[in-house]
């Protein structure tokens, strides 16, 4: 017999020896040269943490009580594992990628970050976790009894005690290799190799006893076999509605499980590990329970009635005087144990510290996320207190339950407890449509229905009391517990995971479907569904280019498009590129951190750098903080319609151009074939009248005299004409040069007036005011003059009163010098007033003497004298105003 | 951003090799699931029993021996195993033969 304090050494011995990989790991880890850290070997036996004592000890029992039943629980991973295409290599690409550090972090981030959710998740997982924590205490410290019995000191070994110490010895390993460094997405190498050796020795424990069951006591494959069929599990028993349920149990918890995604996830390396660990876990599962069945039957066989099936592993060899088997089967419980409860603590700790512990703290200090320096203190050291927390959580559940309960009942209820996170992990994963809403009901619903149907009536004791459970709370029969709806006779785990997942995936769906997600929760549920496409492939399949391209996009949005799209085109003119796209040599990686550290600070253009470098994808709520994402979009937006607003002017302007240009043309038109008619009515008579002359033989001298007085007046007129067309042609294109002279306004009327009453029989009487004429003058009084000869004369023309007279009046208005021309008569007809001033525009075509350009020739005279000639409406006869501006002030003395 | 040809409809026969050999990958364990769950339906008798044919069989002492019982779970286990080792080794081979390049098309087209 192994005497008890060998056992304890042995004990010590083997955590020491445990503390030392630990240690040697985490320091070549260091240094960088093991690579075999690395390697999926030791990923696929981190793996393994999944088969904790409850495995190791508690299969066995499992398999004594209910048959192959127990297979179930290694199939549900061994089916998710081989369909890693699927679900993990999403799971571990996005973990990557968003350097997630635990699954309350992922539901979280997935939905919006959401602090509420991480919250939820992080009770339902402490919730789920700490009796399988106590499960393992309870594994070891029986296993410490049954070498204390065999040794007959029963009476002095002290069971909580020991499970005290356990406990303490746990806690204190998982402190010191789980949270000796901050960041989550640093392996902890030391642990997973550690974790990793306790894989080796619990299968070859295991694989030990087997062996020796199979071909040492039954002699073996073929008798092995007749025993089990003649044995009282040797028939095939399992209810299949609890197969499928526990097969199904065991594959959402394999994924959900917080230290299965510890290990899965956050300690990954490289996600092509996942290739290696399709087949290899499996392997392992498979050689795990090889072996399960016949010990089972032996132990049954051989072992008095009433010994505790979940220990046969152990009693067997025992029983058998096999000490150094049961000392090596010993350690392979213990190691399934601790490696379980360092782990699970260490996952629970992260998640606690993080999302409860964190959050609360940050806001007593009231400064928010600003704080810095000691913040890194304080995480490590929430992170151990929870780790201490955690332990005793479990060492308290253990002393209260009392610790009698079956090893594997506990197990189921914990497994479909963490199982409620399926639903919200799967959606999210692969349905951007999930929202922050929906997770919550589903979670909540599926929690409460766990916990009433499962949890309370499972750990009995009278939580629920017996009325409860037999005619449901308040007399209702459709609420009772483990006969939800009035659906009764269904296995008590079937009901509770038939009910909890429905009503919570249902739920889920449901109110996902009618509430609309944030800003926030839509872009993440981009990420994570389209993860393939927004994050760099693992390592050596990463395309430069990709990484560039990531680079553009990120730099486009703090620098904006022009600035960053020429700066890496300069660069890739530079490495003399085909593409737009630089290779991101280390010089350009630099120059572009200093680039956008311009604009958001160094720290955060390094992180930001940093990240999409490092193969992971920035994250949105990075560059949401950065750069503000709305205001970018409306800055966007308003310039798009400032653009359009230009070009719509743009498109007016060219509208009245083009209008302008026909009116022009048109104009042209009109104006030549006035121009030919102008030209062709004086042609006419000079040409009848000289033909007359020229043929008719008998002409009377007074004839003869009155037809040359008829050519000659026509001939005056075409010259006129010609004058005037010539004066507006110059005056048109701006080649007329005007001859400034200091004069007197006054003067210039006086020359004007008696110019244009020359040659009429009975003048207009003209009205003046010569007092206000007397201003001084800087102008071409030439043409000046000429405008109001062609005033004046156009009055004495065609004013139309019996008593014709015409006021000729100067003021100062607004700085110019304002001349009106008005008569008595009937004036210009409204309609004709906007004309006058065209070419060849006469208002009377029967008075009508010139040629209609005289106006016309005013306008552009007063115009390049800087002046303006207007009609004036609002008078009884026809109204002129010519405005002189700048006139000097001097009045002329 | 980057110029990307349009993809193209057929592909070389090792490329299209490559994509059948991830369909399998992913029908694997649909196929496990359903091969796992065959022991749903043989008869068994005592109360658990709960069709009337699975009573029928088991009158007729058609129950299913543990040791048979076990040499199919753990057969179609390590027939699992095996083709999902095979699956994973031939296409890692295939994927590290071709590198990066194709990777973008064949997540266009897979």
């Amino acid at each position: 017999m192994a005497s008890f304090n060998t056992l304890i050494f042995v004990c010590l011995g083997y955590v020491a020896l445990l503390f030392i990989v630990a240690f040697a790991a985490d320091r070549l880890a260091a240094t960088g040269r093991a690579t075999w850290l690395r390697s999926p070997l030791i990923y696929t036996l981190s793996l393994s943490i999944y088969c904790t004592a409850w495995t190791f000890y508690g299969a066995v029992g499992y398999a004594a009580r209910s048959g192959l039943e127990f297979v179930t629980i290694y199939l549900g991973p061994t089916l998710v594992v081989i369909g890693w295409w699927w679900g993990l290599r999403k799971l571990v690409r996005i973990g990557r990628s968003q350097r997630v550090t635990s699954i309350a972090d992922l539901i979280s981030s997935r939905y919006g970050k959401s602090n509420v959710l991480a919250i939820g998740v992080t009770i339902l997982a402490v919730i789920g976790v700490t009796p399988y924590i106590s499960l393992q205490l309870q594994s070891i410290t029986l296993s410490f009894a049954i070498f204390a019995e065999a040794e007959n000191r029963g009476a002095a070994f002290n069971d909580s005690s020991s499970v005290f110490w356990v406990a303490s010895g746990l806690a204190v390993f998982a402190i010191l290799f789980g949270t000796r460094n901050l960041d989550a997405n640093e392996r902890h190498h030391g642990v997973v190799t550690a974790v990793a050796m306790e894989a080796v020795v619990k299968l070859i424990a295991l694989l030990a006893v087997g062996i020796f069951v199979v071909w040492g006591l039954s002699g073996g494959v073929a008798s092995t076999l007749d025993r089990i069929d003649a044995s009282p599990i040797g028939e095939w028993q399992t209810h299949g509605g609890r197969w499928a349920a526990i097969t199904f149990l065991a594959a959402a918890a394999f994924v959900c499980l917080p230290r299965m995604f510890q290990v899965m996830v956050v300690e990954n390396d490289d996600e092509r590990h996942l290739r290696t660990a399709a087949w290899a876990f499996p392997t392992y599962l498979l050689l795990m329970s090889l072996f399960v069945v016949p010990i089972a039957v032996v132990g049954l066989d051989l072992l008095p009635p009433g010994s505790n099936p979940d220990l046969f592993v152990l009693t067997l060899p025992l029983h058998e005087g096999r000490d150094g088997l049961a000392m090596l089967s010993f350690l392979g419980g213990f190691s399934s144990a601790t490696s379980m409860v360092i782990v699970a603590a260490m996952a629970l700790s992260t998640m606690v510290s993080n999302h409860i512990v964190m959050p609360i703290w940050l806001s007593y200090q009231g400064s928010g996320a600003t704080v810095s320096g000691d913040v890194r203190h304080v995480v490590l050291l929430s992170r151990r207190l929870a780790i201490a927390a955690i332990m005793a959580l479990g060492y308290f559940y253990y002393r209260l339950s009392g610790g009698g309960t079956a090893l594997a009942s506990i197990g189921l209820i914990a497994f479909a407890g963490i199982a409620q996170i399926l639903p919200v992990l799967v959606g999210g994963l692969f349905w951007r449509g999930a929202t922050r809403a929906g997770a919550v009901t589903g979670l909540t619903v599926g929690f409460v229905l766990w916990l009433y149907t499962l949890l309370l009536p499972g750990l009995g004791g009278g939580l629920i009391p017996e009325t409860v459970m037999q005619s449901g709370p308040w007399g209702i029969e459709w609420l009772r517990p483990q006969a939800l709806f009035g659906i009764s006779g269904l296995d008590p785990i079937v009901h509770a995971v038939l009910w909890s997942m429905t009503l919570n995936a249902g739920t889920f769906c449901v109110v996902s479907l009618s509430s609309f997600p944030s800003p926030l929760e839509r872009l993440q549920g981009a990420q994570f569904v389209n993860v393939f496409e927004h994050s760099a492939g693992p390592l050596g399949w990463t395309g430069s280019v990709a990484q560039s391209e990531d680079l553009m996009i990120m730099s486009q949005r703090i620098l904006g498009p022009q600035q960053a799209q020429s700066l890496f085109q300069e660069e890739a003119e530079r490495q003399g590129a085909r593409g737009h796209l630089p290779e991101p040599t280390p010089t350009f990686v630099e120059t572009l951190e200093r680039e956008l550290s311009g604009s958001v600070g160094a720290a955060t253009a390094h992180a930001m750098v940093g990240q999409i470098i490092g193969g992971s994808s920035v994250s949105v709520e990075d560059l949401m903080a950065v750069a503000d994402e709305s205001a970018q979009l409306l800055e966007y937006s308003s310039r798009l319609e400032a653009q359009s607003a230009e070009l719509s002017r743009t498109a007016r302007q060219l509208r009245e151009a083009n209008e302008k240009l026909t009116q022009i043309s048109v104009q042209k038109d009109a104006f030549l074939s006035q121009v030919s008619h102008e030209l062709r009515t004086p042609m006419t008579s000079i040409r009848a009248f000289s033909e007359i002359l020229r043929d008719s033989g008998g002409i009377s001298a007074a004839d003869q005299r009155r037809y040359t007085d008829v050519i000659h007046d026509e001939a005056l007129r075409l010259t006129r004409l010609l004058d005037d067309l010539l004066d507006l042609s110059v005056l048109e294109s701006g080649q007329v040069s005007l001859n400034l002279r200091d004069g007197n306004l006054e003067d210039v009327l006086d020359h004007s007036v008696s110019t244009a009453m020359a040659g009429y029989d009975s003048p207009m009487r003209i009205k003046r005011d010569r007092n206000s004429e007397k201003l001084h003058l800087h102008s071409d009084l030439d043409r000046l003059a000429q405008v109001f000869i062609n005033l004046i004369t156009n009055a004495q023309k065609y004013c139309d009163a019996a008593d014709p007279e015409l006021t000729i009046s100067v003021r100062r208005l607004a700085g110019a010098m304002v001349i009106d021309f008005i008569d008595n008569g009937s004036g210009i007809p409204s309609e004709a007033r906007s004309s006058v001033f065209e070419k060849f525009a006469r208002v009377n075509t029967e008075k009508a003497g010139g040629a209609g350009l005289g106006l016309a020739i005013c306008r552009e005279i007063m115009q390049r004298l800087d002046g303006d000639v207007t009609y004036l409406g609002g008078h009884s006869g026809s109204a002129f105003r010519v405005i002189l501006p700048g006139v000097s002030e001097i009045a002329a003395q | 951003m980057t110029e990307r040809a349009p993809p193209r409809v057929f592909l070389e026969r090792q490329t299209y090799r490559r994509r059948r050999m991830l369909d399998a990958v992913r029908l694997l364990p649909i196929f496990g699931a359903l091969l796992l769950a065959i022991p749903m339906m043989w008869p068994q008798r005592g109360p658990a029993t709960g069709s009337q044919l699975a009573a029928d069989g088991a009158e007729a002492g058609a129950f299913v021996p543990m040791s048979d019982a076990i040499a199919y779970v753990f057969i179609v286990w390590a027939g699992l195993i095996a083709v999902s080792a095979l699956l994973g080794y031939l296409s890692g081979e295939a994927t590290a033969a071709d590198g990066a390049k194709d990777r973008k098309q064949g997540q266009d087209q897979g």
